[in-house]
């Protein structure tokens, strides 16, 4: 068989520059070991140069269709790798006044990235089920890299035990699927299951074992247990990788699996993945009003911004394409946009952590008089994800109401308009602790190292544009729309 | 064709917040290079819309100064604004009372003063607030509305009084519920448009929405309570008085002057016009309800104690004019409720102003403390006894047109409407009337007159002063000027009113 070597060019790099870190941390001294990041920098750069460069050229499809390199998979790709490198910014400073071991963290996240950069062209059970778990593995060993803090090991744990519980079942339901259609390739199953109609039973348990699995991955309810603890034990720029690179990755799976293999059955699957975005947006934003903790915060809210980004999903139709165009295009411009607030948020909270600050909500009180820039590039990140105009979330969130209503989905409308109204609460609590409240006492100014300033600048800029322009976003979700 | 045509719009809207951008950018501590950022950014949109005012046709009843670019094509979102008779008088009373703040702030800031913060926000506040009343499409309109909830939750936050932060999380909460119900609304009327648009100029001609009458009827309450709870309309009006009450002097005055006028403005330029028979259908129950919160608010300033809280339950009633006068559904309804508007715009926030500056001055804002203020401050007292006597609808003083003219159209409402109803509501609304006249005059009595009480004999306090003078004088010159003159706003919404009016008559 001819293997189209640009088509999987940027996989191979990546793979490179991975060894290449791999093996420059062995022959690195101690105080030059964080070398692995601008190392892993410049390797995620050129990757992402080949992806741009298969953009500019044509969609290619290798390994017998299991591989396809279209539009879609461009674009995720060069989201995760965009994700990547913002991660590595904001993770710098927070590994040099850490005890973690730079050059397996930078490795590992290389790993899980090449999984990343591989799902997104994965048009194949197989290819999809090794991609996860290629994105999966390394995360759970960041998940644990604080090893002396019991509650890093917790993380780690509890993870792992619901990663692997999740992705068993996963792969049962893929056996099941291989079983009734015989072949593992998306489009082929799409179209065995619109021809034998007596399978479709079989068919449509088995998509239930597989939400199991991506379901853990985006942390819907009620596989979603994992998320805070795992959040809150992780070093921070893991949490921020897993509720942002991670997450995009399941719904990457998602789409795909839901889009092209089982369409056919949409009116199954629809009420239960709407019923379940509904149950994952109300589930996170309730739990959050209680949180103390802003990691934890942040874990609620990504669980509750993880159902929105589901709900269109609930409206997909087996007949009506435009109407899942439509449903993909406000699904991927949410993604977008949070990719950026979110890992924006994280890194401010990176940046307010160091210092023996804690990441208390608490701990904000008052960081208006002491780290003004900081304050406003966190009340943008917040305010967005809450949806508050003009930053970005609005966008996002206009996008799914707008595909929603269209179809018809009252109901699932107002649920998540009564969701965004709770969320705004603990969004704005948290505002109000940094510039309402009074400084604790001892705690004085501090600064912000010029990496992690830059990446939380560029995140905010970012938000604050496209909010103004959404239209930045929403012609890269219309140009890789999968149909 | 010139400038001023092309973009003054643009200009007045965008100004203040590349006016914020400037201030963010001064270092902290230069308060005066601050302050003066702030009166040029806000001096300069105020000067373009005088230009504006001059070039202005008065007799056409269509937009103009549009401006119509693509802005989000792949939601088919443009930046469509414009004016017309309806809103350039809201245009020019945001501009002037904004302007007038930021004079009056920079005189005085409560604490923990940071006037770089403070006035950043006033400008970004401006942007919103006239964004609002200049946009024709129906995302802009919703961003504009929406951009107006950050500078005000943390103006209240910050800045206000010992419940400032319960006060200001309920502003928030309360505003962005009723905002996304609004935005579902807004939606629905896209996708039941033919031609799919988000124009509010389009969607008002015939035959662009085709709908059930139900569906009209739902959308139209989904946008209703979004502007219900922005006027406040009672029962919504909850967060008002909280609001009012905790805010500082300039955001109260703000959120009287113009933050209450985006709601009822909303219902006079989307929600009627776009669905004329759902409204026709819930008019009685609009009118319903401003009839009550005329009452309500009355008595309950009949109750008050606070001095600020006394004046944020007479805007429930005020309001609650305007809007019985929107319900009608005539030109005549309708004049009144937009003359009303500026009214009492000019008036209450007036009296905000001068509610601060007692307070700045005893500390204290209870009536039954304060009294015998005349002999202190003779200017002071005189200045709000003006301002409460033009509040409760003397003639001859601003407040007494937008009253007495909803009143009469109530009288006589839009054919279809139900007589006896109206009817009623405007007999209560001469109620209410009373009332506003009784509280006004027994708060002044408690206030102004009397002797000064023992605890006050010693005290100097500072008449007022120039700073302050100047950011009232305009205020209180609109006021005597509208009263005797209400042909000036009356000949500017006319045209536009009438125009209005044609399209819920078709």
């Amino acid at each position: 068989m001819q293997i189209d070597l640009i088509a999987i060019g940027p996989e191979i790099i990546l793979t490179a520059a991975l060894c290449g870190v791999l093996l420059l941390d062995l022959f690195l001294p101690d105080n030059r070991k964080w070398l692995a990041m601008p190392a892993s920098f410049a390797g995620v750069l050129a990757t992402l140069a080949a992806v741009l460069y298969i953009a500019m050229t044509h969609e290619r499809s290798t390994l017998g269709g299991m591989f396809v390199v279209d539009s879609f998979a461009i674009l995720f790709k060069a989201v995760f790798c965009l994700a990547a490198l913002l991660v590595f910014t904001i993770s710098h400073d927070y590994l040099k006044e850490d005890t973690i071991h730079q050059g397996e963290y930078y490795v590992m996240l290389l790993s899980s990235l090449l999984g990343m950069l591989v799902i997104s062209s994965s048009r194949d059970l197989i290819a999809i089920f090794v991609a996860l778990e290629l994105i999966s593995l390394p995360a759970f060993v960041l998940a644990g890299l604080r090893k002396s803090d019991l509650r890093s090991n917790e993380a780690a744990l509890k993870f792992f035990l619901f990663g692997v519980l999740s992705t068993a079942v996963m792969l049962f339901g893929m056996s099941l699927i291989y079983g009734i259609t015989g072949t593992t390739n998306l489009a082929d199953i799409a179209t065995v299951i619109s021809v034998a109609t007596p399978l479709r039973d079989v068919a449509i348990l088995s998509v239930f074992f597989l939400l199991v699995g991506i379901g853990f991955k985006i942390s819907a309810f009620p596989f979603q247990w994992w998320v805070p603890d795992t959040y809150e034990g992780s070093p921070v720029p893991v949490a921020a990788f897993l509720s942002v690179a991670s997450k995009t990755a399941g719904f990457v799976a998602l789409i795909q699996i839901m889009f092209v293999a089982f369409i056919q059955l949409a009116d199954q699957w629809r009420p239960f993945l709407a019923i379940l975005a509904v149950l994952t947006m109300t589930f996170g934003n309730l739990v959050a009003l209680k949180q103390k903790h802003l990691v934890r915060l942040l874990a609620y809210s990504s669980i509750a911004q993880a159902g929105y980004i589901l709900l269109p999903l609930g409206i997909a139709s087996a007949t009506n394409q435009s109407r899942n165009r439509e449903a993909f295009i406000a699904a991927t411009v949410y993604l977008l946009i949070y990719a950026f607030m979110e890992t924006g948020a994280f890194a401010v909270a990176i940046a307010v952590g160091r210092r023996g600050r804690g990441y208390q909500i608490s701990d904000y009180a008052g960081l208006m008089k002491q780290a003004p820039g900081l304050v406003l590039a966190m009340a943008i990140f917040l305010f967005s994800l809450a949806g508050v105009p003009p930053m970005a979330g609005w966008a996002a969130k206009f996008f799914i109401f707008r595909a929603v209503l269209n179809a018809g989905g009252i109901w699932l409308a107002i649920a998540m308009a009564v969701n965004t109204v709770i969320a705004l609460f603990y969004y704005a609590a948290v505002a109000k602790k940094m510039v309402f409240d009074e400084p604790a006492p001892g705690k004085v100014a501090f600064g912000t190292p010029p990496l992690l300033g830059t990446a939380i600048t560029l995140a905010a800029i970012v938000v604050v544009v496209v909010g103004i322009l959404p239209d930045l976003f929403g012609r890269l979700a219309e140009a890789s729309a999968l149909f | 064709m010139d400038w001023i045509t092309d973009w003054g719009l643009t200009l007045v809207v965008f100004l203040p917040a590349l006016g914020a951008v400037f201030m963010a950018l001064t270092p902290k501590g230069r308060d005066s290079t601050i302050k003066f950022w702030a009166l040029v950014f806000t001096g300069l949109p105020l000067l373009v819309g005088l230009l504006m005012l001059g070039r202005y046709q008065y007799s056409d009843g269509g937009f103009q100064f549009e401006t119509n670019l693509r802005w989000i094509p792949s939601i088919d979102a443009n930046y469509h604004i414009g004016v017309d008779g309806i809103a350039l008088p809201m245009v020019m009373l945001s501009l002037l009372v904004t302007f007038l703040c930021v004079i009056y702030s920079c005189w005085h800031l409560p604490e923990p003063h940071n006037p770089k913060l403070f006035l950043a926000l006033c400008l970004l506040l401006e942007t919103g607030m006239t964004g609002t009343f200049v946009a024709l499409d129906l995302v802009l309109f919703f961003i504009f509305w929406e951009v107006v909830l950050v500078p005000m939750y943390f103006i209240i936050g910050l800045w206000g009084g010992p419940r400032r932060e319960y006060a200001a999380i309920k502003f928030f909460l309360y505003t962005f519920f009723g905002s996304v119900f609004m935005l579902l609304g807004f939606l629905a009327l896209y996708f039941q448009s033919d031609p799919h648009t988000f124009d509010i100029v389009l969607l008002q001609q015939a035959g662009v929405l085709s709908m059930t009458k139900t569906a009209a009827n739902l959308i139209f309450a989904g946008i209703a309570l979004g502007l219900a709870i922005k006027v406040p309309m009672w029962p919504f009006h909850t967060w008002l008085p909280d609001a009012h009450t905790e805010a500082p002097t300039v955001g109260s005055v703000l959120l009287a002057a113009v933050l209450l006028k985006m709601g009822t403005y909303g219902f006079v330029r989307i929600a009627i016009p776009i669905l004329p028979d759902a409204a026709r259908t819930f008019a009685p129950f609009i009118g319903a309800l401003a009839a009550i919160a005329i009452i309500y608010g009355a008595l309950n300033c009949l109750a008050q104690v606070d001095l600020k809280r006394m004046i944020a339950f007479s805007s429930v009633g005020h309001m609650g004019f305007v809007m019985l006068g929107i319900a009608t559904m005539t030109d005549v309804g309708i004049n009144a409720a937009v003359f009303g508007m500026v009214a009492h715009g000019v008036i209450t926030g007036m009296l905000f102003f001068i509610a601060g500056s007692i307070h700045e001055r005893y500390h204290t804002r209870d009536i039954p403390e304060l009294g015998g203020l005349v002999l202190k401050m003779p200017v002071m007292g005189g200045l709000l006894a003006y301002s409460a006597i033009a509040s409760l609808g003397l003639p001859g003083l601003a407040g007494f047109w937008g009253e007495v003219t909803a009143l009469l159209a109530s009288y006589n409402p839009l054919e279809g409407l139900d007589l006896t109803w109206f009817r009623t509501f405007m007999v209560l609304g001469g109620i209410g009337t009373v009332l506003t006249a009784g509280y006004f005059l027994w708060m002044l009595q408690r206030v102004n007159l009397g002797k000064v009480p023992a605890q006050w004999q010693d005290k100097n306090f500072a008449d007022a002063q120039p700073l302050e003078l100047a950011a009232w004088v305009p205020l209180l010159a609109l006021i005597l000027i509208l009263g005797v003159f209400p042909k000036l706003i009356l000949d500017v919404t006319n045209p536009a009113v009438v125009e209005l009016t044609q399209l819920l008559t078709r």
